[in-house]
């Protein structure tokens, strides 16, 4: 095997084939982007679970003074309603884990620590917000017990389970991470094609030298190997844009944007983008190089 | 050598074989004519013997291996044991002399050390010392038929199979492109020679294959183009 003598053969054809080559790079860098960015968005729902599903409590709401629902009907909580919700939660354990009481200051400071950026918080004031009971339970599965057992009772304007809020959430993160693979999977297709084509055209141009090289007894790998090469490195160079593509996501998208603003949760941390680039180079790479393999090996039979 | 047992061979879209049914054994080391009009299957015969076809029936063999039975990645290592040369010389436009040449050895994998001792040699045996540098479009036919011999005898084959070598060129060119691979053969180089070239037939007294629609009709050693009348 006389590999620099395959490297000669590899840079003839890059010089050749420049324009396809261009765009197969370039084809190759934009899907495999859209498939790591699916990835990543993947890896930060699966953050915000860890660090949420820890979190979230049933919210029991007590009603106040501008509470309209029917069982508010009564006007605001009254201390010995507070009182027995607080003792009947306590007797639900050990399902009840645990029970905060917040009251309309708590709640009031809690939420200006929380919009502390946000004009919105000019417009509230503190008996706006409603107290209530934050009960963590032992099987979050099992909110419909509480909320069976407190909604529409006398005094509880409402029972909220946060999981809900969140899924509600993650089923939107989801949903794009599926439009971003969905988009990465076809453009992934789209890559194919054009690596076909590329190899179809970088044969028929070296077609001579081919017919020679099998004249003369090169075998099947020495006259494949440098379209193949070409389709790796091409894939090569497309993942590595992918990477920086994925990295600035990282720096300018995640750590400079979205953690500033929302620090109530947490983001994917470097690790995630690092686990992603082996994947999307073996992806690229694998993709470009079956299927120049599998064109080379219809084209140039022995 | 080369060993042919019936061999026939018939295109899918013609009525009549290429091949009819020819049977034919060439020892190591001779000179052989293969003879007839244009379709008369001599060149089919050279495919066939290159494993660039398959028979439809009949046993090829060359060099001893049994082509029907030659896995198709053997195929390569039949092929570095035959050279070949053609009508139309077949050489890269963008290599110089000895770039082609040199080509037939590294395509194969040979190493650099061979590739830069064999290439010289073989340019001084075809006669184009001087002119290793040149472009093919700057060399006569001659000249660039006889770069064509050196990158098929480059790798010392033990069989030569030219097809209408002469076909492009002028008499007195053809003739020193016939001393060059009378020169091979006398390395003892097996050389099959596909012709309609009659002076050439003529002048070498060689042994002599004629096809004709596909069959043998003639096989006549020291013979001449034409039967003798």
């Amino acid at each position: 095997m006389r590999l620099g003598f395959i490297a000669e053969e590899v840079a003839v054809g890059f010089r050749r084939n420049l324009t396809m080559t261009v765009a197969v790079i370039v084809t190759i860098a934009a899907s495999l982007s859209l498939f790591g960015a699916g990835l990543l968005v993947r890896a930060q729902v699966s953050t915000m679970k860890d660090y949420w599903y820890d979190k979230v409590e049933v919210s029991i709401y007590l009603c106040s003074d501008t509470s309209d629902t029917p069982s508010c009907s009564g006007g605001a909580v009254t201390p010995a309603q507070r009182t027995q919700i607080s003792d009947d939660l306590k007797a639900m354990s050990p399902l009840v884990q645990q029970v905060f009481y917040e009251s309309q200051k708590q709640a009031y400071q809690r939420f200006i620590k929380q919009f502390k950026n946000s004009a919105i918080v000019q417009n509230v004031s503190p008996d706006a917000l409603p107290e209530s009971f934050r009960v963590k339970l032992s099987n979050p599965e099992k909110y419909d017990v509480i909320a069976s057992a407190f909604t529409g009772r006398a005094g509880v304007e409402q029972v909220q389970d946060q999981r809900r809020l969140l899924d509600k959430f993650f089923k939107l993160l989801n949903g794009l991470q599926t439009i971003a693979l969905a988009i990465a999977v076809a453009m992934l297709l789209v890559t194919v094609l054009l690596v076909v084509n590329t190899m179809r055209v970088a044969a028929h141009s070296r077609r001579r030298e081919i017919g020679i090289m099998r004249l003369v007894g090169a075998s099947n790998w020495y006259v494949r190997l440098p379209f193949v090469a070409e389709a790796a490195i091409s894939a090569a160079i497309g993942a590595g844009i992918a990477t920086g593509v994925l990295a600035a996501l990282k720096h300018f998208g995640v750590d400079k944007r979205l953690a500033p603003e929302y620090q109530f949760t947490s983001f994917i941390g470097w690790d995630a983008v690092w686990s992603i680039v082996p994947l999307v180079f073996l992806v690229g790479v694998g993709i470009s190089v079956l299927a120049a393999a599998a064109t080379l090996r219809r084209h140039l039979r022995v | 050598m080369i060993r042919l047992q019936g061999v026939t061979k018939l295109y899918r879209s013609q009525a009549h074989p290429a091949v009819d049914d020819v049977s034919l054994d060439i020892e190591k080391g001779e000179f052989v004519f293969l003879v007839g009009s244009s379709g008369s299957g001599k060149s089919t015969l050279l495919r066939l013997m290159l494993k660039e076809e398959r028979p439809t029936r009949g046993n090829i063999f060359v060099a001893g291996k049994d082509l029907n039975r030659l896995p198709s990645w053997k195929v390569p290592a039949l092929r570095r044991t035959i050279g070949t040369v053609f009508q139309d010389f077949r050489l890269l436009p963008n290599k110089t002399v000895e770039q082609n040449i040199a080509f037939a050895l590294e395509v194969i994998g040979r190493p650099r050390s061979e590739v830069a001792t064999e290439v010289p040699r073989v340019i001084e045996l075809v006669g184009l010392a001087g002119k290793e540098k040149r472009y093919p479009d700057e060399l006569a036919g001659g000249e660039q038929q006889r770069v064509a011999v050196a990158r098929a005898f480059v790798n010392r084959p033990a069989l030569l199979l030219a097809d209408e070598p002469t076909g492009n060129l002028d008499p007195t060119t053809s003739v020193g492109i016939m001393k060059l691979l009378d020169r091979i053969n006398r390395t003892g180089t097996t050389v099959v020679m596909a012709t309609h070239d009659a002076n050439i037939v003529d002048q070498m007294r060689k042994r002599v294959v004629q096809l004709d629609h596909g069959q043998l009709v003639r096989d006549q050693a020291r013979g001449v183009y034409g039967y003798l009348s």
